[in-house]
């Protein structure tokens, strides 16, 4: 049985609604109170909030690991017209729980994280007063990302995918008067909520063609209904998946709508690792998983689905290699990543793409995190290796982001580069680091049905072995290229301590899903029907583990051999590929073509419509018409001379006169 | 007879009789009364609410009292209420007190006759809304016109004498050719009564689309539709903050609810066959509205233009004639009427401040003005149709219901105006970050003050209402919905006998 009703909840089921009104009642007593009892109370509220979640979420994958059959507890009728009806209902099921744990999980370890980091961050920034804003906005966040894991329809999901993009575009913004010009971090929100609205706008197509052939957004009866309409119109259920299919490109930062992705990092650190890494962007892969039986109907769809996916893994790795700032090329990879997962569940892999999707979460919160902690690092570095300098020059250009400032960081922040060097081994795919086993499951699961598209993720993995190699060695290896980079020292436990979390599970992870033990398919099979059982083959195995290391190799070669990276000004080596770098260092050239076919011409067009057409043309013909209608010729002669109130007198006198008949005449 | 809607309509006018007493320097007199008066009327409208059954789809509190026969048809005093014009009532009885306290300290001369239209225009709004007689409904349309003129051409900004004229003459123009339709209509059928007339519809059934489009012109111009909106940026930039809360909260939603109250239910056959027209025409204001709004440099002219762009949504929902739209549909005007209000309130208070209305006079101002800033981001937001407040309700249902539209017959309508959605994000974070983010661009913005107490509590009302309406919108469908199933099952019927 794929559903069963309300009437045999247990308590710790009807407990679900917490995992949402947790973070929102710590949002809330923070939007209250916590300004004035401080940073600490703020960031202890919020983390608590969070944590609660986490916790609630744990209680139900107890309740599940005991009966797990999916439950779908109701909360609240929220439309209702006619026969269209949409609840807010929570389904719990292995699917929605195991997101639930990433977020609050993951979101935890990153509001602990953050009230070390914001204390800093608020100080360089020069207003202290945004400290607990941060949290509320974090909180508003976690809500926002459990309504759209937790939804039991696709218009409860969709209210949560745009509330994360809500979050997302203040916490872009969060340093609204910042970036070059004082205006890029707010210019960067605005992107990413526009961007994602053209997803969105895909999304809502989805839904209402779902509305309009199904009758009902439910999850179930969606699921139960799309076989027959397969067979009457497989073209209506095809179009459904491809508009499906574009909402994923925005969230999940896709070709051709990834473009948002690498400016948000203008948000502060922890927010690039919760909600531009590990949480929000993987929205758009549950989304596919989440609706594995319509895709499987349509294998066109699927198809594109997984083609997107592996070509956005393959197209992003090329651009981190030419990064030189730490978070961008984290932010690329983080875009080629999702391409693997989005492959995935095109391919029907649905567990290996949540697989990847856990893993993906604890290691790149961990690379983003420990960014981060490199970042304050340098900019406590350069106070106080300029600090006297800076006083007297006013402000000073360094960039604390840039790599080439960087260098031999490993002996001032041993703990960082430890926990880093963990991060960069299990995204590059080494044994037995968790990112290992689960690109394998997704090679495996290419190498079975499409050569061509495991020939791509294969090429993927070794450019991602590559880059993370050369931003190992850039950061940490080699030899200090600046004074801050020399006087950079390491952080306080608060920031470390979940570093460590987050490297053990970077490490661990990939015991979820253990070849043998297959834990996370038998667990997710309860909520998604006819997957293919999981496989594992040495051989693919070996191939993508030389392939990583091979990766890593390259880069040494490269960057430690070939040419070091002595001087900040020092060229990289790569840029003896040419053209071929200029393009990579250009990023191909995206933002300018979109600009160029999109940006500028709808400026064009809406200056138009606006001046000589709107108050041109269309003002003239309907003014004109209005005025022949309304004027003698006496009338326009009077409202010329200014005698306007008048004209409004006689229509009073007119209005009075008729009255005063009727009166009258009674 | 119940008197309910009697006393709520000319409440406002007990109001303007005690205003009469005082002289002009008594200014906060006159303030105090107007608003006084208004929030007795907004405690009327509750009670007329409390006394409305949501279950029952027909017309409730009914008054009706013969007036006079005139060549043979009856003109009657005839007033209800019911889903389509319940909210519609309640919206006009909420905004007006707010409208009278932002202008508190906005409008300093001529205290007195700003009072005065006000409450006339009041009364005028709320029997347009509960008027259930041709004749007595083109009265109170009519009589909204003049103190809004006034208002505008009084109390407006530099062309107001120009914005003012154009209002009128705009509306005038199709005002003349519904009351053309008002008389024929009459007259062919024996009666003004509405309920009267379209249960015999049948005496005019053969000029119904000459007599849809009539009743349109007045209707659409009003609205304003595409392309008969030029009227609406001029009218909105030269008045008063008040004036425009009041214009697009209420009085653009009198051509909207015209559509609903007499199109519909008395030219079903024309509005069957014209549907795809006017549909046609709400999508082109839909998408047309969002990309000219893109270009203003004056804020009130963006919120004028996104208003033709909201209100295409809800033109769409009307003649899709699905239950989902037309009740998203009056939930949408609703909506409309608190977020553009609240727009039009927060750009007042920046005018308030500074002065002008250019937005590249001011720039980076959200760490100046935090609470200004929130606020406008809420409202922002909401405008934006971001789920959880009211503006994704409305349309969400009303795209929804057209998308699957049996009466437009193809999901191309819902389709475009789907982009709508895109586009009124670019326009509005555009404004938003033109305002509010960025850095400090002008020295003199550094000392603006943030909102002081008595702007907080004419904001936190709208608020409140947003949000309610964005959670838990059920409780409005509850009250619109029964009417709108009456109106859509008429229709139905229409369809059925058409050959």
């Amino acid at each position: 049985m794929l559903f069963s009703e309300a009437q045999s909840l247990t308590p710790v089921l009807s407990m679900v609604p917490l995992v949402v009104f947790l973070p929102v009642l710590g949002l809330i007593i923070n939007l209250l109170v916590g300004r004035r009892l401080g940073e600490g109370f703020s960031g202890a509220i919020a983390s608590l909030a969070s944590g609660g979640s986490f916790v609630v979420a744990l209680l139900l994958a107890f309740e599940l690991a005991r009966s797990p059959e999916p439950v779908t507890v109701p909360f609240l009728d929220w439309i209702t017209i006619g026969e269209f009806s949409a609840r807010w209902a929570f389904r719990v099921d292995t699917l929605s729980v195991t997101m639930m744990l990433v977020v609050a999980g993951v979101g935890t370890l990153i509001h602990i994280y953050a009230i070390g980091y914001m204390h800093q961050d608020v100080r360089h920034n020069d207003d202290p007063g945004r400290f607990n804003r941060f949290f509320v906005y974090l909180n508003l966040f976690i809500a926002a990302m459990m309504i759209l894991v937790s939804a039991d329809n696709y218009l409860m999901l969709f209210v949560g995918w745009e509330g994360v993009g809500l979050c997302s575009y203040l916490l872009i913004g969060f340093w609204f008067e910042k970036g070059k010009d004082g205006i890029a971090n707010a210019r960067a929100a605005k992107k990413a909520f526009v961007v994602n609205r053209i997803g969105d706008f895909g999304l809502l197509i989805a839904l209402f063609l779902m509305f309009a052939h199904f009758g009902t957004l439910d999850f179930a009866p969606v699921f139960e209904k799309a076989p027959a309409l397969a067979a009457a119109t497989p073209g209506v259920l095809l179009a459904m998946t491809l508009f499906m299919l574009l909402g994923v490109t925005g969230k999940s930062a896709q070709i051709p709508l990834y473009v948002w992705l690498p400016d948000a990092m203008a948000g502060p650190t922890p927010v690039s690792a919760l909600i531009h890494a590990a949480t929000m962007v993987t929205a758009g892969v549950y989304l596919v998983v989440r609706s594995t039986p319509v895709f499987t109907l349509v294998p066109a769809a699927q198809n594109a689905v997984m083609w997107v996916g592996a070509l956005t893994a393959v197209f992003a790795a090329t651009i981190a290699i030419g990064q030189f700032d730490i978070k961008r090329v984290l932010a690329y990879s983080t875009i080629s990543q999702l391409g693997f997962m989005v492959a995935a569940a095109g391919m029907g892999a649905g567990v290996a793409a949540m697989f990847h999707l856990v893993t993906h979460a604890f290691f790149k919160a961990l690379l983003f995190l420990a960014a981060g902690s490199v970042i304050l690092g340098m900019e406590k570095g350069h106070e106080q290796a300029h600090g006297h300098e800076a006083e007297q020059h006013g402000h000073d250009h360094f960039d604390p982001q840039d790599m080439r400032n960087m260098g031999g960081l490993r002996d001032r922040m041993p703990t960082t580069y430890w926990v880093y060097l963990i991060g960069a081994l299990a995204l590059s795919g080494i044994a037995p680091l968790s990112g290992f086993f689960s690109k394998d499951e997704i090679l495996h699961a290419a190498e079975g049905n499409h050569v061509a598209v495991f020939a791509i993720l294969l090429v993927t993995a070794f450019l991602t072995a590559f880059y993370m190699g050369r931003q190992l060695i850039l950061v940490f290896g080699g030899t200090v290229r600046t004074r801050a980079a020399g006087a950079s020292r390491e952080n306080p436990a608060i920031i470390t301590l979940p570093l460590i979390l987050l490297a053990v599970l970077s490490a661990a992870g990939g015991l979820i899903n253990f070849p043998g033990s297959w834990a996370l398919d038998k667990w997710l099979e309860h909520s998604l029907e006819g997957l293919a059982p999981a496989s594992f083959d040495p051989l693919t195995a070996l191939v993508s583990l030389l392939v990583a290391m091979g990766g890593l190799g390259t880069a040494y070669l490269v960057y430690l051999v070939a040419g070091q990276v002595i001087e900040t000004t020092t060229p990289d080596p790569l840029e003896k590929l040419g053209p071929l770098w200029k393009g990579i260092t250009a990023k191909w050239g995206v933002d300018e073509l979109y600009d160029a076919l999109i940006v500028r011409p709808y400026k064009a067009l809406a200056g138009f419509l606006a001046h000589p057409i709107d108050q041109g043309v269309i003002d003239n013909i309907s003014g004109g018409i209005a005025w022949l209608m309304n004027a003698s010729a006496e009338v326009l002669r009077r409202v010329q001379n200014g005698f306007v109130r008048s004209y409004a007198l006689i229509v009073l006198i007119g209005v009075v006169a008729i009255l005063t008949y009727i009166v009258a005449s009674r | 007879m119940n008197f309910s809607l009697i006393l709520l309509t000319f409440s406002p006018l007990v109001g303007f009789l005690v205003l009469l007493a005082f002289r002009e320097e008594q200014k906060n007199a006159l303030r105090w009364t107007a608003l006084l008066s208004s929030l007795a009327t907004f405690a009327l409208s509750i009670w007329v609410l409390a006394q409305f059954d949501p279950a029952a789809p027909g017309l409730q509190l009914e008054v009706n009292q013969p007036w006079v026969t005139v060549a043979g048809a009856t003109i009657s005093f005839q007033m209800g209420v019911d889903g389509l014009s319940i909210l519609m009532v309640l919206l006009t009885a909420f905004l007006t007190p707010l409208a009278i306290l932002s202008s508190w300290e906005s409008v300093k001369e001529r205290v007195k006759g700003f009072m005065l239209f006000f409450l006339l225009l009041e009364t005028g709004m709320l029997g347009v809304f509960l008027a259930q007689d041709l004749v007595l409904f083109y009265i109170f349309w009519e009589f909204t016109l003049i103190p809004m003129y006034f208002l505008i051409g009084v109390w407006g900004g530099e062309r107001r004498i120009y914005a003012a004229v154009k209002f009128f003459l705009f509306t005038m123009a199709g005002s003349v050719l519904m009351l053309l339709g008002v008389l024929y209509i009459g007259l062919t059928g024996g009666t003004f009564s509405l309920p009267a007339l379209i249960s015999g519809r049948e005496a005019f059934a053969g000029a119904q689309i000459w007599l849809f489009l009539a009743f349109a012109a007045a209707f659409a111009i009003k609205v304003p539709m595409w392309p008969l909106h030029t009227w609406l940026p001029d009218a909105h930039v030269e008045a008063p903050t008040a004036g425009s809360v009041i214009l697009a909260g209420v009085l653009l939603k009198m051509g909207a609810y015209g559509f609903l109250r007499f199109n519909l239910p008395l030219f079903p056959e024309a509005t069957l066959a014209l549907a795809p027209y006017m549909a046609a025409l709400a999508v082109v204001g839909v998408v047309y509205g969002a990309i000219v709004s893109y270009r203003q440099a004056d804020v009130k002219k963006l919120v004028a233009y996104s208003s033709v762009s909201h209100l295409g949504f809800v033109m769409l929902g009307i003649f899709a004639l699905s239950v989902q739209s037309l009740s998203g549909s009056i939930l949408q005007m609703v909506n409309h009427g608190l977020s553009t209000g609240a727009l039009f309130l927060i750009v007042g208070m920046l005018y308030d401040r500074r002065h002008t209305r250019q937005m590249n006079a001011y720039g980076g101002i959200w760490k100046i003005v935090p609470v200004l800033g929130a606020l406008m981001l809420f409202v922002t937001l909401s405008s934006a149709g971001l789920p959880g407040l009211n503006g994704f309700v409305g349309e969400f249902t009303i795209l929804l219901g057209s998308f699957s539209s049996k009466t437009l017959g193809n999901p191309w309508f819902a389709g475009v105006a789907t982009l709508g959605v895109v586009l009124a994000a670019v326009y509005l974070l555009v404004m938003f970050e033109r305002v509010f983010l960025g850095p400090l661009t002008q020295e003199e913005n550094r000392s603006l003050k943030d909102l002081n107490l008595r702007e907080v509590l004419v904001l936190l009302p709208i608020l409140a209402l947003i949000l309610w309406i964005g959670l838990y919108p059920n409780y409005f469908f509850s009250l619109i919905t029964p009417s709108v199933e009456r109106l859509t099952a008429a229709l139905q019927a229409a369809s059925v006998a058409m050959p």
